[in-house]
């Protein structure tokens, strides 16, 4: 039968993952924040599994806000994204060290 | 057993959706990699009861994040190539990195189960409610123990959203380029314009 457990190593591997890529597409700031969408969901899934194997629905709504957050978040990146984009014509993000102006 | 079936098919789909979204090679197939692992997080959700946070997983993120990356992956002009030359150089950091991690979690969970912890229990005034359905309970939790909270989920969207607009928004004069009204009136004929009297197939030289 299916357990905390099983779903506690799904997210984990997911968590995982989402670091892997962040370290693995470091000049790729797109790909970055996918990586980081990735690390919500896992976060996502293990307040969702505890919630649900507790007994507790203040898990969800915490997960919705997490939700909120990231949407938020996504929308905020990828707007920065588009104005170094305009200033720079590249979105090489390794050697960021002007990002002034 | 139909519900172990469907749990390892989410989870190793939602597992392998994800590898290849940070391994694709093109941002737009890592999109769409992405909204795989969405939909079959989802599944997992509502394997357990949560159908609510699902139906939000897919209308939040497939309908409007990944779209937004979608939008803004086609919209630049980037040479994607480039940028993944790094990739096998930071290959051993990574691995490395997420290594330590899974041992750390695989650790933690370890601990669990070998009971060397004391975890809290719930106290029972979130509990979801007898013969309700998971949104109705969730929609009493949010409507009324967590209000405030609720609001100021709204008012973070909002700050969002007024900022990407604020940060993304150009005047619409300064995208046609400036006018110099002092260098279009010191202009005059005698140094805008040369005469000359080329020979017969020489063709000037500008």
């Amino acid at each position: 039968m299916i357990g905390i457990e099983h779903y506690v190593v799904v997210s984990s591997i997911l968590f995982v993952l989402g670091v892997l890529g962040i370290f693995l597409n470091r000049k790729n700031i797109i790909v970055i924040l996918m990586a980081i969408e990735l690390i919500l969901l896992a976060v996502n899934l293990n307040l969702v599994a505890f919630s649900a194997f507790l007994g507790d629905l203040t898990g969800q709504v915490f997960a919705m806000f997490v939700l909120t957050v990231a949407a938020g978040e996504a929308a905020i990146g990828l707007a920065i994204l588009v104005i170094y984009y305009r200033s720079r014509g590249t979105i090489a993000v390794d050697d960021v060290n002007r990002m002034k102006g | 057993m139909i519900q172990s079936f469907a749990f390892y098919l989410f989870a190793a789909l939602v597992i392998a959706s994800g590898a290849l979204t940070i391994l694709a090679r093109n941002p737009v197939h890592s999109v769409l990699w992405l909204i795989l692992a969405f939909f079959n997080g989802a599944g997992l959700m509502v394997l357990i009861g949560a159908e609510f946070i699902a139906m939000l997983l897919i209308i939040v993120y497939v309908g409007a994040v990944a779209v937004l990356f979608l939008f803004v992956v086609m919209m630049l002009d980037i040479d994607f190539a480039e940028l993944r030359a790094s990739f096998m150089k930071n290959f051993p950091l990574g691995i490395a990195i997420a290594l330590v991690l899974l041992a750390e979690l695989v650790l933690g969970v370890g601990a669990y189960r070998a009971g060397a912890m004391k975890l809290g229990t719930p106290a029972g005034d979130a509990a979801p409610l007898l013969g309700e359905s998971n949104i109705e309970s969730i929609g009493a939790l949010l409507y009324g123990k967590y209000l405030f909270l609720f609001e100021s989920a709204g008012i973070i969207l909002l700050v969002a959203m007024v900022g990407a607009i604020v940060l993304t928004h150009r005047d619409a004069r300064a995208v046609r380029g400036q006018q110099n009204i002092a260098r279009q009136n010191a202009r005059n004929p005698n140094e805008a314009t040369v005469n000359t009297r080329p020979e017969v197939g020489q063709g000037v030289q500008l």
